[in-house]
């Protein structure tokens, strides 16, 4: 089965907003149909960039990315033949609902979109069944936005990327919003979804524990560059970068302890590995080689890792008097 | 727990707004001891009252609020003060981290200019003191570099060293007290369990007394050695941070605790939830405020409201019905 | 939050905010008055706006001699012409501030949505556009095509839109970086779409507010072009050349001068608090949140 998204040599332009060094540089993944990707990574790692990549938001500076099998163009646009295959679902549910419209107005634009041939009938008639896919009743078309609460409006906003039945749903940072005890609830419905309709997945989080217990393979990110790649749970058990680990110990109730913190420094010119400065592990060849991504079959099949000194059990490996 | 008495008490604290006959309670009888050197966590989710707990503690309730209630700090009475009264007690006796560092900075000085303005304010220091004594404290709070510091703009500082000046700059006055609304939720990850440890160890070592308010009951472990569970501007559940972890009573804080995916959970598998959602501030069903949500609720939930009972030295517990299914 | 949720839209919400506001409402319920005033009173008024009274020139108002608010130096009732005059005055105000709304309205949303260079070009034509002298145009206007009606509508429409396309303009941008524009744009749906669908209705809160206080001042640009002389022509008579008339006989006839020039400031008054009062009341995002901690 070849697969369904393909991102190579991924190169974006910081944004405006995003002053911390370059947007993405050298991003490479693949995700099968049916398969769940977790991207995790914190501000400034251009994960929302790569989302809005992903759905034809954003131009690509460099490298390419392919959805079934078709290049999308740099400049950002995407047919729309091409949209109704992916589709995205936000960080803030209720700003992502257009305040004046009904939840139905909301529900059908989708469907205007791309099934013109579809009546008023027919157009509500599907509303109402992916409403009660996502736990919705029918009476919530009548309403607005404001009306409805984070998780409700999580679960339209689902209900809406799910109204012309995309192959891959790109969900950027969908449960930070919530309340704990929601967030738990959607993360539970998204699970259903996705092995109900066999949808492919990419789950943008910073949580590393929760990517772990949805997502099929992970990805690390920060400053842009692809970290640490691979199985999830074979990942979180066993890191290999220092960042992925640092990330786990920031899991409350982790056995994991993160290094000891490198002094804190305001940023720097980047040169060499990203993640230098915050690493206790840095020797002079991180400050002068970013390290490519290299791979770690010891671990589990399909790890790569880009570090010079990657940890080996938990441990750091290769550096003298260590 | 300090022999010489709680730093701060609070009995019986409501809040409201609105017009009497329609008023909308954010805190409806809130009672609680602080104890020097302890990190006390008030956890709630959104409607639950606890940021408007904290800004009672501060004086900064809009106009619109009325407050009942006492509250005492150091034995001395908080109810009666006006806004000059409150502005001697603010930053000097008590003290406030919260949650977004960019706004409690001045963006147009530097972060030497706004600490030596507040030990101008409190201590009357000036000079060559003040600068040591900033210095001093930025390296208490992990900004080891603390002479570059005190020269930089806050935006030149990351989200995590910017909180860290917040926290310089709140500790400055000495306050006995010090409330940080929900200070590690606009910061990075890997910069959450730093900023929160640091602020136990401050504790800790200089006696500061801190209420630690959050939405995530998660991130107390480690940090705080007593927890306050809110819903529906009440307390449901109240003890030492071990003892509820271990045992907690309350079907909601169960819930809480169960329903984030640790490292350690199948993978794939439906997670442990509470169903429904928390209902904005004031719109509270008659009974308990969690019943309809409760997997455990008994008819009497809906119309009465359970008061809390202590199970232990430490521990109480408002409910009828107690246990864990999830 | 029941299961039936009423859809509460946000003119309800923020009417009943209006409604709070005192003087909003009572400057409300004083241009209504004006306005069927304006609209039925000169039939109630045994004088009409042009009969001349050979008895009674410029005789001082008393309830006694049929003459309300008393006569002009021609013998015409005052409040017949001020009812008349306020005809025309409310109407260039309305007439014009359409103009200057859908003007402003289109040419601002498409700036401020399409960003960029066309944005930088169309923003650079309103900033020349601004720096026209007013008066200089209208006067040029007048000489060229005689002193019409629908020119004095015209040249005001025409000058104050640039005001309503700068603020169109900005809320625009703010709009366009909102997360529903995104995923409407995710979805697929075109610009023309998006600018239809999301960003107008989006900007109506807005334009209700500042059209509301285009209106006072379309009406003194009107009242300043009649003042001068350049403004309605008899027969038709304003707000504005009342007060023109009433100035040159202050010294006789002050009453000729203090009624138009009450009503004209009573009336812009009033559309001055309504503005606020409903930019206070549709103030965006204030709509009753269910997540507020």
């Amino acid at each position: 089965m070849s697969p369904l998204l393909e991102v190579h040599d991924l190169g974006l332009s910081f944004d405006r907003s995003n002053a911390l060094g370059p947007g993405m540089s050298g991003v490479s993944f693949t995700l099968e149909p049916g398969h769940v990707l977790g991207v995790v990574g914190e501000s400034g790692s251009g994960k929302t960039s790569l989302a809005r990549a992903l759905v034809g938001l954003r131009p690509t500076r460099s490298g390419h990315i392919m959805l079934m099998g078709q290049r999308l163009p740099p400049d950002g646009t995407m047919s729309t033949d091409l949209r109704r295959q992916v589709q995205m679902v936000f960080q803030n549910p209720v700003a992502s609902l257009d305040p004046r419209m009904t939840i139905l107005q909301s529900l059908e634009e989708p469907l205007r979109v791309h099934r013109g041939d579809m009546d008023a009938r027919q157009r509500l008639a599907r509303a109402v069944d992916v409403l009660e896919m996502v736990g919705l009743p029918s009476a919530t078309l009548a309403g607005y936005p404001h009306q409805f609460s984070g998780g409700q409006c999580q679960r339209i906003a689902i209900a809406r990327a799910l109204m012309v039945q995309p192959a891959l749903l790109i969900c950027d940072e969908v449960v930070s919003a919530l309340d704990v005890s929601v967030q738990a609830q959607v993360l539970n419905l998204l699970m259903s979804l996705q092995r109900e309709l066999g949808l492919a997945m990419v789950f943008i989080s910073h949580d590393l524990a929760v990517v772990r217990h949805i997502c099929d393979q992970v990805a690390v990110i920060y400053r842009g560059g692809l970290l640490e790649q691979g199985e999830a749970v074979a990942l979180c058990a066993h890191p290999a970068h220092p960042y992925t680990r640092d990330l786990l110990a920031a899991v409350p109730g982790a056995r994991v302890s993160a290094g000891r913190p490198a002094p804190l420094a305001p940023d720097q010119p980047n040169s060499g590995c990203a993640y230098r400065h915050r690493c206790e592990l840095a020797t002079q060849l991180c400050v002068e080689r970013a390290p490519g991504l290299g791979s770690r079959m010891d671990l589990s099949p399909d790890r790569k890792v880009a570090c010079h000194h990657p940890l080996v059990s938990g441990k750091p490996a290769g550096i003298v008097g260590q | 727990m300090s022999a010489t008495g709680p730093v701060l008490q609070v009995t019986g604290l409501q809040v409201s707004y609105g017009p009497v006959h329609r008023s909308t309670d954010a805190v409806r009888g809130l009672d609680f001891e602080l104890y020097a050197g302890e990190v006390l966590a008030v956890v709630g989710e959104s409607g639950s009252g606890k940021s408007q707990t904290a800004l009672a503690l501060l004086g900064l309730l809009g106009p619109g609020a009325r407050r009942r209630g006492r509250m005492l700090l150091e034995g001395k009475s908080l109810d009666e003060l006006d806004e000059a009264g409150w502005t001697r007690v603010r930053g000097r006796r008590i003290g406030l981290v919260s949650q977004d560092p960019g706004q409690a900075l001045n963006p147009y000085l530097s972060i030497g200019k706004q600490m030596l303005e507040m030990l101008r304010w409190h201590q009357g220091l000036g000079g060559v003191k003040a600068r040591e004594q900033a210095e001093s404290m930025l390296r208490a709070v992990g900004l080891t570099d603390a002479p570059s510091v005190l020269g930089k703009y806050p935006h030149e500082l990351s989200g995590g060293m910017q909180q860290r000046a917040v926290m310089a700059l709140a500790l400055l006055g000495e306050p006995v007290v010090l409330v940080a609304d929900e200070p590690t939720t606009a910061l990075d990850v890997t910069t959450q369990s730093q900023v929160l440890a640091l602020i136990a160890s401050l504790a800790r070592q200089s006696g500061t007394a801190v209420l630690l308010i959050t939405h995530d009951l998660a991130v107390v472990r480690g940090v705080a050695d007593r927890v306050l569970v809110m819903y529906g501007g009440r307390v449901l559940e109240q003890g030492r941070t071990d003892e509820l972890f271990a045992a907690a009573g309350h079907p909601y804080t169960a819930g809480l605790i169960a329903c984030a995916p640790g490292l350690t959970s199948t993978p794939g598998s439906l997670l442990p939830s509470l169903q429904g959602q928390a209902p904005g501030a004031g719109d509270w069903p008659q009974g308990c405020p969690f019943h309809p949500r409760c997997p455990r609720r008994l008819e009497k939930c809906a119309t009465s409201m359970p008061v809390l009972e202590q199970i232990s030295t430490t521990h109480w517990r408002a409910c009828f019905n107690p246990g864990s299914d999830l | 939050m029941s299961t039936t949720p009423v859809a509460v839209t946000h003119w309800r919400a923020a009417l009943a905010r209006l409604a709070e506001n005192r003087a909003a409402m009572a400057a409300a319920v004083v241009l209504v008055l004006v306005c069927l005033a304006v609209l039925v009173g000169p039939w109630l008024v045994s004088a009409t706006s042009q009969a001349v009274d050979w008895d009674q020139i410029s005789t001082p108002p008393s309830l006694h001699n049929g003459h309300l608010l008393g006569t002009d130096a021609n013998g015409r009732d005052l409040l017949a012409r001020m009812l008349m005059g306020g005809r025309i005055s409310l109407a260039v105000g309305l007439l014009a501030t359409l103009v200057s709304v859908l003007i402003g309205v289109i040419y601002g949303a498409t700036a401020g949505y399409l960003g960029g260079r066309v944005d930088q070009l169309m923003m650079r034509a309103v900033d020349v556009l601004y720096a026209l002298p007013f008066l200089f145009l209208v006067i040029l206007l007048t000489v060229y095509f005689g002193r019409h009606i629908m020119l004095i509508f015209l040249a005001i429409g025409a000058i104050n839109w640039l005001d309503m396309s700068r603020i169109v303009r900005g809320q625009a941008m703010s709009l366009k970086r909102q997360e529903f524009v995104l995923a409407a744009q995710a979805t697929g749906v075109s610009s023309a779409g998006i600018l239809l669908r999301h960003i107008l209705p989006n900007l109506t809160g807005i334009v209700v507010v500042y059209a509301t206080l285009t209106v006072p001042q379309v009406i003194l640009a009107e009242s300043f072009l009649s003042f001068l002389g350049l403004g309605v022509q008899e027969p038709l008579t304003s707000w504005g050349s009342l007060i023109s008339e009433g100035a040159r006989e202050m010294e006789n006839a002050p009453w000729m001068l203090v009624y138009p020039g009450l009503v004209l400031g009573l009336t812009l008054l009033c559309l001055n608090f309504l503005g606020d009062g409903l930019r206070d009341a549709l103030d965006p995002m204030r709509d009753d949140r269910r997540d507020g901690t």
